[in-house]
């Protein structure tokens, strides 16, 4: 056994005595990358690194921001699971979200940028200006308000009404039974971010020689060159959008307090990303602000190990 | 039996004429197809005119939901203050004036620091922040995409796990880090923490893990270093996925406002002011939408410019194997 073991090692070119070694020789020919790599990471682990990982000890504590923090071991895990119900509606009401929103979004980003793809070159230009235009401008939400202003002068209302479907006015925001459809139409339709960006990069990223191959193999239509050459040609920026897809669903929440005020009535489009708030910037209880978003952080990193799972068989790592 | 063989050979020569006979029909068919593709560049090629006026007409009436709200703060602006507040909102300007954006830099000169000041803090931030991050992403992608060093997994690992932290957890610890390192009420507060952000590091890393190895290795047979294949050989390559985090890091910077990291009043950002000046009362409803429309004119401006800048140059990049 031995005898074969120092066999398979002694192929390799450098001298493997050992693995510190063998990794010592591997981080001396490695030297350039690392000092590329250095100015960004130093200031991640400053400005982001450090302050995640304080944040974590925090969700013990009992912390108002003016006394120092005091340990009180897992009794904001306990009263949050057992004596918060709000935080139970705002669990149940972020898993609606995150299942409506997330993969539809994410559909929905994925086929625009395809469908612009198929565009030339100004109206690509162009679609992709139109589709992105609502994360661009700030009072991108006031719109909403009209359209779902709950007097008859609403402008959804009014036209229902014109047309003799119904004969009140509907509180969209502000009626329990509307307000989450209402909150999870507006957030589609602002979901065109950077994951929308980035797949349409990755759809420009394809070599066009590809598609030339594909031509040649035979392929009929679209769907069938969808299918068959982009998919598997941007497997990373799939990946990418889809990470974003996921941390947009689980975090929503601005919509809803845009929309509805913060806290909704009856908490009916409360988020977990909400309550962090609600207790972190409102009522200043940092220690179970920060249990709040650690339940939510551990709840986005299965989705997100699920996910990759899946997409797994696009891409390397 | 020899029949049996000749039979055999006779079938197996019927087969091959007729793959002959489809692979001249397919080649005849390419020729068609490569004519067509010359005569509209920048094309698909397995596309029907058909299909792609069903795709403008579906595109152009989702696309009106989606431009709504940025014609609606435009048309807002141009309205003079006796159309601004009819109810319903109209959604066309009757007489439309310049009049809200006069106002708006007639109370900006009156401002005890210089208006010029702020355009000037928002600018150097938003050019500082955007090249720097812009550089220093593009080095670390390089590393964390395309070499197998110690600490590989790792790192990207960590790289993906922030991401899905969400910043409302981490505000005040980042706070604390600034303060401890004295940067309180310098530019450095503002710049660094947006520099250090690590969704263009993921979005640049995922685009270039899909280049293929061979180019890199012919760059090394060639005796260029990581640094030269970085910028000579994969950045080239990559427009698309750089006017992307172009695009996003200039938004994001554009619109940082000083909040709590700088208080004094010389080193606060346009968008600061721009929600100061919009927000003492409902007189200023108009300098509300010309504020908003002012401030969003340079992002705009980049988008365009960073997104026609990509179109088809990257098709064919000799990237072949």
């Amino acid at each position: 056994m031995a005898k074969a073991k120092k066999e398979q090692t002694a192929v390799k070119p450098i001298n493997t005595e050992s693995k510190a070694a063998y990794t010592w020789h591997l981080i001396k020919q490695n030297k350039t990358v690392y000092l590329m790599m250095l100015p960004f990471f130093i200031l991640f682990t400053i400005f982001t690194l450090v302050p995640v990982i304080m944040t974590l000890p925090l969700g013990l504590t009992n912390f108002n921001l003016v006394q120092t923090p005091r340990y009180i071991g897992l009794q904001n895990f306990y009263s949050l699971f057992v004596n918060d119900d709000v935080f139970l509606t705002a669990i149940k009401n972020t898993l609606i979200f995150a299942v409506f929103t997330g993969p539809f979004s994410y559909v929905l980003s994925f086929l625009l940028a395809w469908l612009i793809n198929e565009m030339n070159p100004f109206f690509k230009v162009f679609f992709t200006f139109v589709f992105y235009a609502p994360s661009m401008t700030p009072s991108a939400y006031v719109i909403w308000q009209l359209i779902f202003s709950g007097d008859s002068y609403g402008y959804l209302n009014s036209i229902l009404m014109d047309m003799g479907i119904i004969n009140n006015a509907i509180q969209w925001l502000t009626d329990t039974s509307y307000m989450m459809g209402v909150v999870i139409v507006v957030q589609l339709w602002s979901s065109m971010g950077a994951g929308f960006l980035a797949l349409r990069a990755g759809f420009q990223n394809i070599d066009n020689s590809l598609y030339e191959a594909g031509a040649i193999e035979g392929i009929q239509n679209r769907f069938q060159e969808l299918f068959t050459i982009t998919i598997p040609a941007m497997g990373p920026s799939l990946l990418f959008a889809a990470v974003l897809a996921i941390s947009g669903a689980f975090t929503c929440g601005t919509v809803g307090s845009t929309l509805c005020g913060l806290p909704s009535t009856d908490y009916a489009v409360h988020t977990i990303m909400n309550h962090a708030q609600d207790y972190g910037t409102i009522r200043y209880e940092m220690g179970y602000s920060s249990a709040i978003c650690l339940v939510l952080f551990a709840v986005m990193l299965l989705t997100n190990h699920f996910i990759r799972t899946i997409l797994s068989k696009y891409t390397d790592d | 039996m020899a029949s049996d063989i000749r039979e055999n050979q006779e079938k197996l020569a019927k087969k091959q004429a007729k793959e002959v006979e489809k692979l001249r029909k397919r080649q005849a068919k390419i020729k068609i197809e490569t004519v067509h593709v010359k005569k509209s560049k920048g094309k698909h090629i397995n596309g029907s005119l058909g299909g792609d006026i069903m795709i403008f007409i579906l595109l152009a009436l989702l696309g009106i939901f989606m431009i709504f709200p940025l014609y609606y703060s435009i048309i807002q602006s141009l309205k003079p203050i006796s159309e601004l507040f009819i109810f319903p909102p109209r959604l066309y300007v009757i007489n439309p004036t310049m009049e809200n954006f006069s106002n708006l830099f007639k109370v900006a000169g009156n401002l005890w620091v210089p208006f010029s000041r702020y355009v000037f803090n928002s600018v150097f931030i938003t050019v500082v922040i955007s090249v720097i991050h812009v550089f220093v992403v593009c080095c670390a992608a390089y590393g964390l995409s395309k070499c197998k060093f110690p600490g590989y997994n790792a790192l990207n690992q960590i790289i993906v796990t922030a991401l899905l932290f969400s910043s409302t957890a981490t505000w005040i610890m980042q706070y604390i880090v600034i303060a401890a390192l004295g940067l309180i009420n310098t530019y450095w507060a503002l710049i660094l923490p947006n520099i250090a952000t690590s969704m263009g590091l993921y979005l640049m890393r995922q685009s270039m893990s899909t280049i293929n190895d061979s180019i890199i290795d012919a760059a090394k047979v060639d005796g260029a270093g990581h640094f030269r294949i970085c910028w000579q050989v994969i950045i080239p390559n990559q427009k698309p996925a750089i006017a992307t985090l172009i695009i996003y890091v200039f938004q994001g910077a554009w619109n940082i406002q000083g909040g709590s990291l700088v208080y004094e009043e010389q080193l606060k950002t346009l968008p600061t002011i721009m929600n100061q000046l919009a927000a003492s009362g409902i007189s200023r409803q108009g300098i509300i939408y010309a504020s908003a429309v002012v401030l969003m004119l340079p992002p705009l401006i980049i988008f365009l410019v960073a997104q026609s800048n990509v179109m088809e140059t990257m098709a064919s990049s000799g990237m072949k194997d």
